[in-house]
């Protein structure tokens, strides 16, 4: 019984939280875009600058609403399923979150009703302020909920007093714990790439349908000009954090690692699978003696078979997310300086192979941020606060049928929410930005003075109707 | 410096701005259903629409808060309401998206879709909002440090006399902010609305008050007032708050019901706040200083000082901030809303 309500809270708070992070991974990096778009406009006053800011200010609205909405559940998640976590971590994670509250979420929400509605109101210059409110605040929201996060991953600054709830002693040692700097930037970055790689593909799709203008050209470049950039940048991110994980959870590591016998070298496993019952990782195709290039220092790397069975992280999952997450990083790579190359060549505009491989490679950024953060928070079992607090032990007293219930209703709402969303941002998103709205124009759509007048219209056309 | 009556405080006044501002979101998302048609309907929205993502942000700062100034409260409350609060998260979702999703779908069903969720999300947020009120202030089962209840304590006649008190509450709100964004033919369907809703809500409101003096003994004595006899020594402290309230409901009958030419067109809302204040007041006269009525008080759940200290900085550095640019951008969408304010993304 008990252990039923454990499972199906873990599997809800999975769920929930894996939904939630793909529109805040969306909307970090497109905050920026829009920033950086509306500063150029408004230094260069070229039409294109506009343009771009007015047609994906709009997938902006669909995907902050969504984040907004999955992320008031998580700040009820922990009390409802995890109110014993809450009750002993209450201490150190809850101003975190309440500083992300007080700095970073009314900030964004509040200026986002000035993006959205205040063309009228407001002077460009104004309103550019607002745009960079939103963006500095999701910035923000990053970096505590990162920093609460990290300190579940390596706590630091704490003690804990006789009735087992955890308290802080340093708060900077709080905040700025041992893997929040490395995790901090690893998502930030993860975040402008995994925008990038949509606005790619938003683009190759026009590039496919044969709706190519000047904007769907800057798009292009300036998601390439990013990858390329920003890719070489996460590698080294992603390596700084493992670093980090490996002298504070070398558990979680040999896990992603799929090594078992601790030794001074390893190889690096391209492909394997962990079996956790017969403790060895089976056919698997691996380089043998890389480890000195993973892991500076020389010292001994430990192998699973270190660590007592009940403290180790279910291996198969933390192996494959790893190796997910390193795949999709890859092939985001390649799209960046591919892009580049044929932007030199000036044949981003026309439609080829590359083209074919960017529309799906626009969902690589969201697979690389879900795997990556299965492999950090499965890779942290089984513990929630790392080495200090064990899952089984932070689990709120709710009967399995309630657990069942809502994980039903998350996973039916979500669907259904889910599906609208990516329908109605696809089919802005991909629309050719001279396409006039195929819908029968009902009143004069274009208010005075007002650039985001042009912005009414439908994202199903009348096609769909049909 | 007493932290936990502080964050007692600053979380009160969180959780009442937001039943102010989302109030009259959720009154006007349920309001919509009655929309003569689709122009009408998003007029009405667009009297929220650029405020209420910074309105829900305070539920956020409610729940928030609650987990970080009394987080044993919070490990209490939420497994004890767990279905109503699932509940009201899923309603949440469907209304937020609503916003937008409406003006992205032409097809008649998926906009009719669409335009239930917001109404029907509206209505089933308000109504588990008054369920968990009434769950609240009628006790909840505690065992040692955790919830000891079971999975439906909080469905009662009680906390449903309190959702219908939340319901038509809310209603109140959300057509007296319509009296103050619209015109004509929305601004007198508004009013019609609001001389209902104040009917209703005068009505519960009534019965929430009289059961809760009978529902513990220390609310009963703090009142002085019991269903047989009243003690006018204690009483007399507390009367202003449901003498207040009762002047409040008078002049607002007077306001929509009475000489509805005479009253300006911010004012019911502005009374309408002032009876949500009062009714809010007279409650934490009855709890106080329970956060977990009657199990637990605010300095038995409250976290450690230095994490209340922390946080108290923030607040005290952040919220005129907030203050200050919340007001802003109530005051840059000052003034009726009009054809065409509408963002349609």
């Amino acid at each position: 019984m008990e252990l039923d309500a454990l499972i199906l809270s873990r599997l809800q708070f999975a769920f929930v939280v894996a939904f939630h992070i793909m529109f805040p991974a969306f909307t970090i990096g497109l905050a920026s875009f829009l920033a950086v778009c509306e500063a150029l406009w408004l230094k260069t006053k070229r039409d294109v600058f506009l343009k771009l800011y007015l047609h994906w200010v709009k997938i902006f609205a669909l995907a902050f609403a969504m984040g907004v909405v999955s992320g008031v559940v998580m700040s009820y998640q922990f009390g409802t399923n995890w109110s014993v976590f809450s009750d002993k971590a209450g201490s150190v994670i809850g101003p975190l979150l309440g500083y992300e509250v007080l700095t970073a979420f009314f900030l964004e929400a509040t200026f986002l009703g000035v993006m959205l509605f205040g063309w009228k109101r407001v002077g460009p210059r104004l309103h550019f302020i607002a745009t960079c409110a939103v963006a500095i605040g999701t910035t923000i929201s990053a970096f505590w909920i990162l920093s609460a996060n990290s300190w579940m991953q390596t706590p630091a600054g704490y003690a804990i007093d006789a009735e087992g709830k955890f308290y802080a002693t340093d708060w900077l040692e709080v905040i700025f714990n041992p893997s929040f700097p490395s995790r901090f930037v690893h998502m930030m970055l993860a975040a402008y790439i995994t925008t990038a790689a949509v606005v790619m593909a938003a683009g190759a799709v026009q590039v496919l349908r044969d709706r190519v203008t000047q904007p769907t050209r800057y798009q292009m470049r300036m998601a390439a000009g990013t990858l390329a950039l920003l890719m070489p940048l996460q590698i080294w991110a992603g390596h700084w954090s493992g670093e980090v994980a490996h002298h504070h959870q070398p558990a979680k590591i040999a896990a992603m690692e799929g090594w078992w016998e601790t030794a001074d070298k390893q190889g690096t496993i391209l492909f394997g699978i962990p079996d956790e019952e017969a403790e060895t990782t089976r056919l698997k195709l691996e380089i043998p003696n890389t480890s000195d290039y993973l892991f500076a220092g020389g010292d001994e790397l430990r192998g699973l078979k270190d660590f007592p069975k009940e403290d180790r992280p279910p291996v198969f999952i933390t192996f494959w997310a790893f190796r997910i997450m390193v795949g999709a990083g890859l092939g985001l790579l390649a799209i960046g300086w591919w892009g580049l190359w044929l932007w030199r060549k000036d044949r981003i505009q026309s439609p080829g192979l590359f083209h074919w491989l960017a529309v799906p490679g626009g969902a690589l950024g969201f697979i690389a941020v879900i795997s990556g953060w299965v492999t950090a928070e499965v890779g942290r079992q089984p513990y929630t606060v790392y080495g200090a607090l064990r899952t089984e032990d932070s689990v709120a007293p709710v009967v399995v049928g309630q657990v069942g219930a809502s994980l039903l209703i998350f996973m039916i709402v979500y669907a259904i929410v889910f599906t609208a969303g990516v329908v109605y941002m696809g089919r802005i998103a991909t629309r050719g930005f001279d396409d006039q709205p195929a819908g029968p124009p009902e009143k004069e759509r274009r208010a005075p003075g007002s650039p985001l007048g042009s912005v009414d219209e439908p994202a199903e056309t009348a096609e769909d109707e049909a | 410096m007493d932290l936990p009556l502080i964050w007692a405080g600053l979380i009160a006044i969180a959780v009442m701005l937001y039943v102010l501002l989302d109030g009259f979101d959720l009154g006007v998302g349920m309001l919509c259903h009655f929309a003569d048609d689709e122009e009408e309907r998003s007029m009405m929205t667009a009297a929220i629409e650029p405020v209420w993502d910074g309105n829900e942000t305070w539920l956020v700062l409610g729940g928030g808060g609650l987990f970080a100034a009394f987080p044993l409260a919070y490990a209490i409350l939420m497994p004890a309401f767990y279905l109503p609060v699932i509940i009201m998260l899923a309603a949440l979702i469907f209304r937020g998206v609503a916003f937008e999703f409406r003006h992205k779908a032409v097809r008649k069903t998926t906009k009719r879709f669409w335009n239930g969720a917001f109404a029907g999300g509206s209505f089933a947020a308000a109504a588990m909002q008054g369920l968990i009120l009434g769950a609240f202030v009628q006790g909840v089962t505690v065992e040692g440090r955790a919830y000891g209840g079971g999975p439906f304590d909080w469905l009662t006649p009680f906390s449903v006399m309190t959702a219908l008190s939340v319901v038509t509450g809310y209603v109140l709100l959300g057509s007296s902010w319509l009296i103050l964004k619209t015109e004509g033919a929305t601004q007198e369907g508004a009013r019609k609305w609001a001389r209902r809703a104040l009917l209703g809500a005068t009505l519960a409101m009534a019965a929430v008050s009289l059961a809760t003096l009978s529902i513990d003994p220390r609310v009963t004595e703090r009142w002085g007032v019991s269903m047989t006899a009243i003690d006018f020594a204690k009483f007399i402290k507390v009367a202003p708050v449901p003498i207040v309230t009762a002047a409040l409901i008078a002049w607002l009958w007077r306001d929509i019901v009475m000489k509805p030419e005479k009253s300006p067109d911010w004012r019911p809302y502005l009374l309408s706040a002032g009876v949500f204040l009062t009714g809010y007041l007279g409650l934490a006269v009855s709890l106080f200083p329970y956060n977990v009525p009657f199990a637990k008080t605010i300095w038995e759940t409250a976290a450690r000082d230095n994490a209340l200290g922390l946080m108290l900085v923030g607040a005290a550095v952040m919220l005129p901030v907030i203050l200050i640019y919340t007001g802003y951008v109530y005051s840059l969408f000052w003034g009726k809303v009009k054809p065409g304010d509408g963002y349609h993304g």
